[in-house]
C-alpha cells in the first residue's frame, strides 16, 4: 500500500455526520505511530528490569508518563479524536477526567500516598 | 441545526437512508459509541482503583512482585508475574490497533487507486485484527491458567480477587470486540463493505482502540509498577 492520504473525497462518506473535521493520518503516519508505541513499550519493559531504576523515585512517574503518552497517541491518532468533532472530544475527555480524579481521590482516601 | 438545513445536509450526503442525524448534525450511533466509551472509562477506573487500593494488603500469597515464604505461605512461592509473556501480549494488542485503522482505511477508500490489492483489502485487515485479538485472549488464558496452577485463584487473596476481576472484565471486552470484528468480516464476505458502511467499521474501531488504551493503563499500573 502506498502512502495514500486517507481523505474522504468519496461522496458516499458523510464526513459531517461522522464528525470528522480534518483528514485522517496517512499510512506513513500510522506506521510511525505503531513504531513509537512499540518503542515506548520496549522502554517500559526495559526499565522494569533495571534494579537501580526501579528503586529510584523516578520509576513510577516515568512509567506513568510513558503510559500516558501511549494512551494519548492511540486516542488522538488511531481513534481520530484529534480530527473529530469537539462534541466527541467532550464525551471522552469529560468522563476520563472524572475517572482519573476518582482514582486519585480514592487512593488519597485509602492512604496510598502516605509515606512516599 | 434547523429542519431545513438538516434536510439540505442529508441531500448533500446523498445517502439519507443510511444516516441517522441528531440535532447536532452528527450521526447518533457515533455519539452513542463515544458516550458508551466515556462510561466505560468510569467502569475501568472503579476496577483499577479497587486493584490499587487492595494492592499490598493480601495477608496470604502468592503475591504479584514479591516471593512468599513461610510462615506467611505454607510453602515458598515465587513472584507470580510473568512480564515477558504479558509484554508480548501487549505488543500483539497494540499491533491489532494498527490493523484496525488499516481495515477502516480500506473500507473508506474501497475502489480508489492503490486499494485494489491484498493490502487494501478490508477482509484481510479485519481478519488480522480478529486473529490478533484472539491471540491476546490466548495469552490471557495461558496467564490465568498458570496463575491457578501456582495457587492464585479469584478466592485466594485480595490480589487474586481484584486482579482476576479487572483483567477478566478487560478480557470479556476483548472477546466482545473479536465477535464484533468477526461479524463485520462475515458481512464483508457476504456482501462487501464499502464507503457507505464506513461508519459501521468506524464505531467498531473506536471500541477496539478503547480496549487497547485500557490495556495500556492496566499493563503499567498492574504489571509494571511494583
Amino acid at each position: 500500500m502506498a502512502d495514500h492520504e486517507f481523505t474522504h473525497t468519496n461522496p458516499d462518506i458523510d464526513v459531517h455526520a461522522m464528525g470528522e473535521m480534518h483528514e485522517h493520518p496517512t499510512w506513513k503516519q500510522y506506521k510511525w505511530v505503531a513504531l513509537v508505541l512499540t518503542v515506548i513499550t520496549v522502554g517500559e519493559v526495559w526499565g522494569y528490569y533495571i534494579p537501580s531504576f526501579v528503586a529510584s523515585a523516578a520509576f513510577v512517574p516515568t512509567l506513568l508518563l510513558m503510559s500516558a503518552v501511549k494512551f494519548a497517541i492511540v486516542v488522538l491518532f488511531y481513534m481520530h479524536l484529534r480530527y473529530d468533532h469537539r462534541l466527541f472530544k467532550a464525551l471522552f475527555t469529560g468522563p476520563l477526567i472524572i475517572a482519573i480524579s476518582t482514582i486519585i481521590a480514592l487512593l488519597l482516601v485509602f492512604g496510598k500516598f502516605v509515606g512516599r | 441545526m434547523t429542519v431545513a438545513t438538516a434536510v439540505a445536509h442529508e441531500g448533500t450526503a446523498g445517502h439519507a437512508e443510511h444516516t441517522h442525524y441528531t440535532s447536532t448534525g452528527l450521526e447518533h450511533r457515533k455519539i452513542a459509541v463515544w458516550a458508551f466509551i466515556g462510561s466505560e472509562c468510569m467502569l475501568f477506573a472503579s476496577l483499577i482503583s479497587t486493584y490499587l487500593i487492595y494492592k499490598g494488603r493480601s495477608v496470604v500469597g502468592p503475591f504479584p512482585h514479591e516471593a512468599c515464604n513461610p510462615p506467611i505461605c505454607a510453602t515458598p512461592l515465587k513472584p507470580i508475574r510473568n512480564i515477558p509473556v504479558t509484554s508480548v501480549s501487549t505488543f500483539v494488542l497494540l499491533m491489532s490497533s494498527l490493523s484496525m485503522v488499516l481495515a477502516l482505511a480500506a473500507v473508506e477508500n474501497k475502489g480508489k487507486p492503490g486499494y485494489e490489492g491484498i493490502l487494501g483489502s478490508s477482509k484481510l485487515w479485519l481478519l488480522v485484527t480478529a486473529l490478533l485479538g484472539t491471540t491476546f485472549l490466548g495469552f490471557q488464558a495461558y496467564e490465568f491458567t498458570s496463575f491457578v496452577h501456582e495457587g492464585l485463584t479469584i478466592r485466594t487473596n485480595l490480589f487474586g480477587s481484584s486482579f482476576f476481576t479487572l483483567t477478566g472484565f478487560h478480557g470479556a471486552h476483548v472477546t466482545a470486540g473479536v465477535l464484533w470484528l468477526l461479524t463485520l468480516l462475515a458481512i464483508d464476505i457476504k456482501r462487501g463493505l464499502g464507503p457507505k458502511d464506513a461508519l459501521l467499521v468506524d464505531i467498531s474501531a473506536l471500541y477496539w482502540h478503547f480496549v487497547d488504551v485500557v490495556w495500556i493503563a492496566i499493563f503499567t499500573l498492574v504489571y509494571l509498577i511494583k
